[in-house]
């Protein structure tokens, strides 16, 4: 029976330190919603996942009622749209987009992720017409979320693509001028994508995946940096058994939240993802825990080590807690999500290319970047491919969500609203990159792709 | 295990007054929920209780008696949860 002091240290843990479940996220496969009618197959998605999903929302709000944790988000990932929907006759996937969009709607959940396509190697019709319909999809829909994944270590970069996305991102800007280019904080641009994973904006159902699936991500900077401020000063030893410990303990209660909700929906477990996601809410922050390990603001010489540190014993810890991980499994550093983050870049100790180092040694990538909304498309396209370098090479995920917003510059900031958070203009490198990236074509696959 | 789904803990915060236990314990009797450990203590005049019952036998849904015991408490200024066991149980044990 568990004991007094265990009661009061996890109720400690949500009602102060904010532990939650960041996302309960049901996959759902598309494969079989194929037609070359638009509309029989835009009916065909709609009636598959409001159909299966019709009971996530209620599930997830019973688990949270019962256990008396919070999970903050109920959401849908499906398989990629360039290939459930290459068979349609069309050149344009925006009602597919606004079908995923009245479907979210109607079963109630705020993201659905999969209006993505898969291009590392190179285009198919698919994966064209997808591109192509980014800019309106965005910008006609709400809750459909989008990615691309234009590089892995397998197969290298695809640098049209790297070009390709970087006018792409500008469009969708300048179609979303009006809410300081929202759309492009829907958008995704990966290496290395996982197939399983169940965070927003990135999230799809991949094509190895079951017919469903339940994937939890779970969350708790806030109890991270609690915990270490019980070993102030102590050496990186015991940082590091300490951030295990209670890594542990935060990825039990996403074992627990999965395994309920796969019991209760009938849907098979899929993965826990052990990342800490931070929000922008206070105390809830990834930077503060860099800090609290004795960095005078995020981004001071030493937060790439403390980073690493952390992201490893997070993975260390939860790796017990649970019997499959998968995801993107690391600390997020998603600027305007981040309450130490913002802080950060307003104070000049965080920049840009702070950043990029960070990102190889974490999960993700530049996250939840926001840029001056004057940088050409051939400089977002070099900051893609430089973090589709650092994934290709390290063979890891890296992800880059940048939002050029247009009329802003630095010194300005921009405000996203909820779970996005707001952020600063970030300071981008003003050399050009224009004749790098008008080249095209593909960066060979490296040689540690060579492991037969 | 199933036995284990049962158990709830119940966490009652709030200025301390008459009748607090007497309150809570006469709504698990009269729902045939057994107390199994009481834990209660006053901190600078704030009543702090951690109990955690069998539902085996209960008469009333988990949520049935979150409803219950929420209204009781309100009437009487207390803040009651009441959460499924499990999950300080899978937090603390391997």
């Amino acid at each position: 029976m568990s004991t007094i002091q265990d009661i009061l240290e996890t109720n400690r843990m949500i009602e102060e330190n904010k532990l939650d479940v960041r996302t309960i996220t049901l996959g759902i496969s598309l494969r079989d919603c194929a037609h070359p009618d638009t509309d029989i197959f835009c009916r065909n998605i709609y009636d598959k996942i409001t159909r299966t999903a019709e009971h996530l929302v209620r599930v997830g709000e019973d688990i949270e009622a019962e256990y008396g944790i919070p999970i903050i988000n109920k959401r849908i990932s499906v398989t990629p749209i360039a290939i459930a929907a290459e068979s349609c006759r069309t050149d344009s996937y925006v009602p597919v987009a606004q079908a995923l969009d009245r479907a979210a709607k109607t079963v109630g959940v705020n993201f659905i992720g999969g209006f993505s396509a898969l291009v590392e190697k190179g285009y198919t019709k698919g994966d064209r017409v997808l591109i192509a319909s980014l800019p309106e999809a965005l910008a006609q829909t709400d809750r459909v979320c989008a990615s691309v994944n234009l590089a892995s270590t397998k197969a290298g970069i695809n640098m049209d693509c790297v070009r390709e996305m970087g006018e792409t991102i500008k469009r969708i800007a300048e179609l979303t001028r009006d809410r300081d280019a929202i759309g492009c904080a829907k958008l995704v641009v990966f290496a290395n994508v996982p197939e399983d994973n169940p965070f927003m904006a990135g999230a799809f159902h991949g094509v190895g995946e079951a017919e469903t699936a339940i994937n939890v991500g779970v969350s708790g900077p806030g109890v991270v940096k609690r915990a270490l401020e019980d070993v102030k000063g102590k050496d990186f030893g015991v940082v590091a058994e300490m951030i295990k410990r209670t890594a542990f303990k935060i990825t039990r209660v996403g074992q627990l939240v999965a395994q309920e909700a796969s019991r209760r929906m009938g849907v098979p477990f899929g993965i826990i993802d052990l990342s800490l996601a931070p929000t922008p809410a206070v105390g809830d922050s990834v930077a503060h825990i860099l800090e609290e390990m004795g960095l005078e603001s995020c981004g001071a010489p030493g937060t790439t080590a403390a980073l690493a540190l952390l992201n490893d014993a997070v993975k260390k810890g939860g790796l017990m807690a649970s019997s499959f991980v998968g995801g993107l499994s690391g600390a997020f550093i998603p600027v305007s999500e981040d309450a130490g983050m913002i802080a950060a870049v307003e104070c000049g100790s965080l920049s840009l290319e702070k950043l990029e180092a960070m990102t190889c040694v974490c999960s993700v990538g530049l996250d939840m970047i926001a840029v001056p909304g004057d940088t050409s498309a051939a400089t977002i396209s070099g900051i893609i491919a430089d973090e589709a370098a650092i994934g290709m090479i390290n063979n890891k995920t890296t992800a880059v969500r940048i939002i050029p917003v247009p009329g802003k510059k630095v010194g300005d900031s921009v405000e996203f609203g909820g779970l996005l958070g707001y952020s600063p203009i970030l300071k981008v490198n003003p050399f050009k990159a224009e004749d790098f990236i008008a080249r095209g074509g593909r960066i060979p696959a490296p040689i540690r792709s060579l492991t037969n | 295990m199933e036995r284990d789904r049962m158990k709830v803990v119940i966490t009652i915060v709030g200025q301390d007054r008459v009748g607090i236990i007497a309150m809570a314990s006469n709504v698990l009797a009269e729902n045939k929920i057994n107390i199994l450990n009481i834990n209660q203590n006053i901190v600078d005049g704030f009543f702090n209780m951690v109990m955690i019952a069998d539902m085996s036998n209960a008469q009333v849904s988990l949520k049935e008696l979150q409803r219950i015991l929420s209204e009781k408490g309100n009437e009487m200024g207390l803040d009651i949860k009441v959460q499924h066991e499990a999950i300080f149980e899978i937090m603390h044990r391997i």
